[in-house]
């Protein structure tokens, strides 16, 4: 009983916020529920109708894209990072500190920053690059579409990178210096002593982080939603900012829905392979 | 005719009565409204119905407004999450045609609509089509933008252009050697709710392209449309900011008033603004830009010269609880001495729906702004030669017509952009 009554906060908040925002979206994409209007039950019309919409496919290719470059990217420069800020040096918790200043500003605001900085008329680093003689013209920032899809890749890893950095970096320091000068007694330079001793070891926090990060990322909206709004003509449209024009900006919400459920079973394969990996390196 | 004499000779009665009682009517005692709107261009009329009109209202009506303006494009969304969660505003000032959207969920407005469109005058057909589904007033029409063509009198004479270019062709011309100078046309080709389907609706028209014929058909994929695709590809590259890729509707205000543009589709917001501060804005020869602003129709092409203009809809939800009061909210604040004080206040930004307005002594304080006194009444909508209903609605709200063209300037093949725009439009009108 005691267990129960334990258990029931858990319960509660679980079904509220998670359990039942879940089923009424399956339910909601089964239906042909525009706003104001219940609808009725279409079967699986609303996933057809998206596999077969070109914006839709746009978007869903732009969503692989941008999450596969942008976790990469944040692997890297995180974990780049993360082996300087091992280091000891002079105001090492300062910095520390600070580094996590991209993850803790609200995304609106970054983003609201960064269009600044990449303004089609008024970007700031136009300026910078024209007055410094690098460029004789404007730099197409966002209103190109595949520099604008990259620009949203750099904003997303500008703001993911700290996550990673400090994450890996609670990992570094659970690796036993001896490790390391055994191995450096044995001979092996620096690459080896990283590719042999602190990768293995680390590979558990890094899936951890990759994880996360191709979740949050595959899902990502208001980066984008603030940025580009999707353009210039749907080249930086990904599935969430296109489920949210057709759902609550158009109030299609059966197809909004439709198109937000495409992304579960990507990011639940996604995280069931990973998990699986993480087991299998755990029980070796 | 003057001021004192056009609002005296069409005051009503009624809201004279009230008005003289300063008494508010029993029932709407102690109500409270909330109305939402976007952030106005001329921000002095979201001053003065903050400080005036909605302190009068409560007065007049013992009905106390809240105003809450958010930017236009968050309107839609806001909209879709009251009307499901049968919460929110009592009352939204909506733009183009998306009242269409959520038609179900409004309360009939018609007999305020009929009796004011009498009183005043008779409604734009640009109004009424946006706000009627059949014969209901599904949204009480508020007022309706103007767009027009914003140019820098000077730029355009040093080219060549004394007067601005009729043709596109002309326009492509003045717009090369404008470039050359440094001052190329501004145009959005981004997501963005007003400047874009203003500039790329008639765009689509003067060559004779069109989404659907009169019987509902699509017809994008035309030889008409084709050619307006392959002409604005070399127009893009040629004579514009290639930038406006990614402009919203603010963009080409900002672009225009530092003076990096010598041409843009807008209200009337670009030339107000220059008024209000003719010593922050100037030419690059030290006058006030004011001086060198003037307004001009879009050019014609093959099929001949249109416009659109963005018709605003004041729409009281079905959830509210206050919708008799809302209803006298917005006879009120339509009645001639009230809404004439924001209808001055736009300086000519905005046109009434009903046609009096077109007689008001306003219009002839500044000739520039003449040319907007009549715009409405030439205008089309969105989903032409259909009305512009639900399905016009989505497509607009997908950005299918701006982005066939924002495709094609970008690589496109102007034929796969215009079929691939014309299946989208298929798909929505049920004829895939």
């Amino acid at each position: 009983m005691l267990a129960l009554a334990l258990l029931a906060p858990a319960v509660v908040i679980l079904v509220t916020f998670i359990a039942y925002p879940f089923v009424m979206a399956i339910w909601f994409s089964l239906t042909s529920i525009r706003v104001g209007d219940p609808g009725h039950f279409v079967g699986l019309a609303n996933f057809t109708k998206a596999w077969e919409d070109s914006i839709f496919q746009t978007a869903f290719k732009n969503t692989v894209f941008y999450t596969f470059w942008a976790t990469v990217f944040k692997l890297t420069l995180g974990m780049w990072l993360a082996l300087l800020l091992n280091r000891h040096f002079r105001f090492k918790r300062i910095v520390r500190a600070s580094m996590l200043l991209p993850f803790i500003i609200p995304t609106v605001l970054s983003a609201f920053a960064w269009r600044w900085m990449f303004d089609p008329t008024f970007s700031v680093v136009n300026w910078l690059l024209y007055h410094t003689g690098f460029i004789a013209n404007r730099l197409p920032f966002l209103s190109n579409g595949d520099w604008a899809m990259w620009c949203a890749i750099l904003v997303n890893t500008w703001r993911g990178m700290p996550f990673f950095a400090i994450t890996l970096l609670a990992g570094l320091q659970t690796i036993n210096p001896d490790l390391h000068e055994a191995a450096a007694l044995d001979g092996a330079n620096a690459w080896n002593r990283f590719w042999h001793v602190t990768w293995p070891l680390l590979l558990p926090v890094t899936l951890v982080v990759v994880v996360f990060s191709v979740i949050q990322t595959f899902s990502d909206f208001q980066l984008i939603y603030v940025l580009t709004g999707g353009g210039p003509a749907n080249s930086t449209h990904l599935v969430a900012t296109y489920a949210y024009q057709l759902g609550v900006g158009t109030g299609l919400l059966g197809e909004g829905a439709a198109i937000s459920l495409f992304m579960f079973p990507v990011l639940f394969a996604v995280v069931w392979i990973q998990l699986k990996y993480l087991k299998r390196i755990e029980a070796a | 005719m003057k001021r004192r004499t056009f609002v005296k000779a069409s005051a009503a009665a009624g809201l004279q009565g009230i008005l003289a009682s300063r008494m508010a009517p029993a029932f709407a005692q102690g109500t409270a409204l909330a109305w939402i709107r976007w952030n106005d261009f001329v921000p002095a009329s979201d001053q003065l119905l903050r400080s005036k009109i909605i302190p009068e209202a409560q007065k007049a009506l013992g009905v106390r407004v809240t105003l809450e303006t958010v930017n236009g494009n968050d309107l839609q969304p806001r909209a879709t999450s009251a009307i499901q969660s049968g919460s929110g505003p009592d009352i939204f000032c909506l733009l183009n045609n998306w009242a269409q959207l959520y038609a179900d969920s409004t309360v009939d407005v018609s007999d305020v609509a009929e009796k004011l469109a009498k009183e005043q005058g008779g409604v734009y057909p640009t109004n009424s089509s946006v706000s009627k589904v059949g014969s209901r007033w599904i949204g009480m029409p508020w007022a309706t933008v103007g767009l027009l063509i914003a140019y820098r009198k000077s730029w355009l004479a040093e080219v060549g252009y004394s007067t601005f270019p009729d043709t596109w062709e002309k326009y492509l011309d003045a717009g090369k050697k404008l470039k050359a100078k440094g001052h190329p046309i501004g145009q959005t080709l981004g997501h963005t709710f007003g400047d874009a389907p203003a500039f790329w609706y008639p765009y689509l028209w003067s060559w004779g392209g069109r989404e659907v014929d009169e019987k509902g058909k699509v017809v994008l994929d035309s030889k008409a449309t084709v050619d307006s695709v392959r002409f604005m590809t070399g127009f893009w590259k040629d004579a514009h900011d290639e930038g406006g890729l990614a402009w919203d509707d603010t963009n080409n205000n900002r672009a225009f008033l530092s003076g990096e543009i010598a041409a843009t589709l807008n209200g009337a917001s670009i030339y107000i603004e220059s008024l209000r501060k003719p010593e922050q804005y100037k030419t690059d020869k030290g006058g006030p830009m004011k001086d060198d602003i003037a307004h001009a129709a879009l050019p014609k092409g093959p099929a001949g010269q249109f416009s659109y203009h963005v018709p605003f809809t004041n729409t009281v939800m079905k959830y509210s609880k206050n919708a008799k009061a809302a209803k006298e909210f917005l006879t009120w604040v339509h009645s001639k001495p009230v809404y004439e004080q924001w209808f001055v206040s736009q300086k000519g930004f905005s046109v009434a729906p009903f046609k009096d307005w077109e007689k008001h002594p306003m219009w002839a304080e500044d000739p520039i702004m003449t040319p907007f006194k009549t715009a409405t009444s030439t205008g089309r909508m969105m989903g032409y030669a259909g009305p512009p209903d639900k399905r016009a609605a989505e497509v607009i709200s997908k950005y299918i017509i701006t982005d066939m063209y924002a495709k094609a300037v970008q690589g496109m093949k102007p034929e796969e952009a215009v079929k691939s725009a014309d299946g989208e439009l298929r798909k929505i009108y049920g004829q895939a």
